[in-house]
């Protein structure tokens, strides 16, 4: 538990050498493509001292100098599954980045959405003693969240302190300050796979750069993708990746719920391979020019040309009907929605006051989309695109970005964590403390 | 029949490509490579060159040789001196000092070192040398102009306003026109000997000389021996007040040898014997003294 602390505060201070430097680059690990954004910060712009919001919600403070995007490889279920693979395809995008920005970088925020999240909902009390809330407190009600069994091989990516108490007044977003004799806490706590994040990790060393920080792409998709009422009032943001379909729930402006299901646009064109007999990169260019969910009377007349190299000419000239195509494609989309569905319901989205479902992600380009996800995921869907930062070009701002975008909104403004916080005195483990005894004796 | 794989090449960089655009991308490095190597190239090239002594003679002497071909154009030669301002004579001194061996580079002389060596004769006030069109050297003098021959135990000398020596003069008739001074210390003092004789107005015809007396005042010596005495202290108003005298009481046209204005206070006369025997005789002393003052 120790060690993950240290390794995610070893993040933070990375994170902030690489804010000192100006420039940080975030990366994109999905399953279908590796995009890598080089942002340069130019310290506190002077927006950000004006009153009131600044342009561009006061995300000005950085800038996109360099973007490069390259086709994944050796990822399957937003997991890595060919390490050698994933570093040549990082390498690509980094290094196209790099050429486009023409720096150098050396720290990179990456996100991630698979390695199998799971949220847990944790709550802690702590007795004031000043009757003031100080800093120290919230650490120390932070430090006493009872911790649930993660389970062997799960590490946590984010602990987020989601609700502050004192006494019997609750929904303090910051309690510092504040007098009372208990403070109590609720934590968002995300774990996920520990073995697959170590991968990530060691393919990102690998590449000669440093971590500066790890994310759920399910979150940071859900910063770029809710506007400011959605995550203040409560949604759901639906993103609908390659090989995995993340979802996060907001509310109050905190993330309360993330999970990922297992299945993503890869599915459909696997199916669409397999049902039509053609080579999967060809069914991926049928499904992005033509594949659609609803089909309509005169979707049995439009016939697509799948051809192939076969020789056979017969085989070679073969048409289907994009009816056909969307016979196809409709049942897997259906069943995602619908595993998306049994999420939603098991995280209990249904008792939330509001019932918005934003979807994003490369997957939800499909036409008619909508459409259909209104009647399994209820009535009030929409599809989002990112957030427009500065210097993004326009190849980068549609919604299979809305997570390298939210990255770069993390990677500015990161939500306060449980590892930001001092952890409390009388919690670290005696025999360092006896250590510096002994050093101070050795050397004194 | 095999079925053809198709080979495609792999678009990712290689790890080495990728470590150097990386470190291409340093600036420092960049810096290293752009500014660094280049220098450090033209200096490894300068000292392989300039290495070797032989080298090093060989394109001395080839610059020198190119140095002196052009000195050497018509255009900077020189092929005549030309001396304004100057007295034939002394005109004929500075050239026989000079002696430059024309024609002449203008870059082989020193026209600073050959105005000293012409300003230090003492016939010269002040000279300017130049090169002027053609190939001349320009010599433009200004002499001193002798004011007052000055007499010393070595012979005569003439002398400017300054008090500075101008030439030697054999015989005192070959200036009759200037002033004669006497005595050690007199150059140093010619300023006044002028103010003097400027002052000196109806008896200048009888000045014969000045006289300079232990290098700190003048006497002014007229013709029939008669002398004045001047003090040390403003000698001018004095000469005026012995001319102021002299005009009301015609006092030089007496039988009288010297006229002492040293004491202000006390002007004395010194009488010719013959003309103080002829007082004691009037007033009926006939004291056998020698001389007695009024």
């Amino acid at each position: 538990m120790m060690d993950l602390y240290q390794s995610q505060r070893t993040m933070r201070s990375m994170r902030r050498a690489a804010m000192q430097r100006g420039v940080i680059a975030i990366l994109d690990v999905g399953t279908f493509k590796i995009s890598c954004l080089v942002l340069r910060f130019d310290g506190p712009d002077d927006a950000m001292e004006r009153e009131g919001v600044g342009p561009m919600a006061g995300q000005s403070t950085f800038r996109v100098i360099g973007a490069a995007t390259t086709r994944s490889r050796g990822v399957r279920f937003g997991e890595i599954a060919a390490m050698p693979e994933t570093e040549r395809a990082v390498r690509t995008a980094v290094q196209a980045a790099q050429k486009m920005a023409n720096v150098r970088v050396d720290h990179v925020i990456a996100c991630f959405s698979g390695a199998r999240p799971r949220s847990y909902g944790l709550a802690g009390e702590w007795q004031l003693r000043e009757r003031i809330v100080t800093e120290n407190d919230v650490a120390n009600v932070l430090a006493n969240c009872d911790l649930p069994d993660l389970g062997d091989n799960r590490e946590v990516i984010h602990a987020q302190p989601v609700n502050f108490a004192i006494d019997h007044r609750t929904g303090l977003s910051d309690p510092r300050g504040q007098a009372g004799n208990r403070l109590a806490c609720d934590m968002h706590l995300l774990s996920v796979d520990a073995l697959a994040v170590q991968t990530l990790l060691n393919c990102i060393n690998r590449c000669d750069l440093e971590v500066a920080g790890i994310a759920s792409s399910a979150y940071v998709s859900g910063i770029s993708t809710l506007v400011e009422d959605e995550q203040e009032l409560g949604a759901a943001c639906v993103d609908m990746g390659g090989g995995a379909t993340g979802l996060s729930i907001f509310m109050k402006k905190h993330m309360i719920y993330a999970d990922s299901v297992r299945l993503g646009g890869d599915h459909v064109s696997i199916d669409i391979s397999k049902g039509l007999e053609i080579p999967l990169a060809t069914a991926e260019k049928i499904k992005t020019l033509h594949g659609g969910v609803q089909a309509t009377g005169v979707d049995d007349r439009d016939m697509i040309e799948i051809g192939s190299d076969s020789g056979d000419w017969d085989k070679d000239r073969r048409q289907v009907s994009r009816a056909e195509l969307i016979g196809i494609m409709r049942p897997r989309v259906e069943e995602i929605l619908e595993e998306v569905r049994a999420r939603l319901d098991a995280a209990g989205f249904d008792h939330l006051p509001s019932q918005q479902i934003v979807l994003t992600g490369g997957g939800s380009q499909i036409p008619g989309l909508d459409g259909l996800a209104a009647k399994i995921l209820g009535q009030r869907v929409r599809l989002g695109r990112p957030l427009r930062v500065q210097g993004l070009p326009q190849a980068a701002t549609g919604p299979a970005f809305s997570s390298a975008v939210g990255l770069c909104l993390f990677a500015a403004h990161p939500q306060d964590e449980w590892w930001d916080f001092e952890v409390p005195a009388d919690r670290y483990p005696a025999r360092s403390l006896k250590r510096a005894v002994k050093w101070f004796k050795d050397n004194w | 029949m095999q079925p053809m794989t198709v080979h495609r090449r792999d678009p990712a960089p290689s790890r080495f490509s990728y470590r150097m655009q990386r470190l291409w991308l340093t600036p420092t490095f960049r810096f290293l490579v752009r500014r660094g190597l280049p220098v450090l190239f033209v200096l490894l090239v300068l000292a392989v060159v300039f290495g070797s002594a032989a080298r090093r003679q060989a394109l001395l002497a080839q610059y020198n040789a190119v140095r002196t071909q052009i000195e050497h154009r018509p255009e900077f030669m020189l092929s005549m001196l030309s001396i304004e301002g100057a007295s034939p004579t002394l005109a004929d001194a500075v050239r026989k000092m000079l002696d430059i061996p024309f024609p002449v580079s203008s870059f082989d002389l020193d026209l600073k070192k050959l105005r000293a060596q012409i300003e230090a004769l003492d016939a010269v006030a002040s000279a300017n040398v130049a090169v002027g069109p053609d190939g001349v050297l320009q010599v433009t003098i200004t002499e001193r102009q002798p004011v007052a021959v000055w007499r010393t135990a070595d012979g005569l000398t003439l002398v400017d306003g300054t008090g500075h020596r101008v030439a030697s003069l054999t015989k005192r008739d070959a200036r009759a026109d200037l002033p004669l001074v006497v005595g050690l210390g007199a150059d140093q003092a010619i300023p006044q000997a002028m103010a003097l004789l400027a002052a000196a107005g109806p008896i200048a015809p009888r000045v014969r000389a000045l006289v300079r007396v232990g290098e700190r005042r003048w006497d002014m010596v007229l013709d029939r021996h008669q002398r004045v005495l001047l003090p040390e202290a403003d000698p001018v108003a004095a000469l005026e007040r012995v001319i102021a005298l002299d005009q009301a009481r015609h006092l030089f046209d007496r039988d009288i040898l010297s006229v002492d204005m040293r004491l202000p206070d006390r002007p004395a006369v010194q009488l010719s014997p013959a003309a103080f025997a002829a007082r004691q005789k009037a007033l009926g002393l006939e004291a056998k003294t020698g001389a007695a003052k009024k």
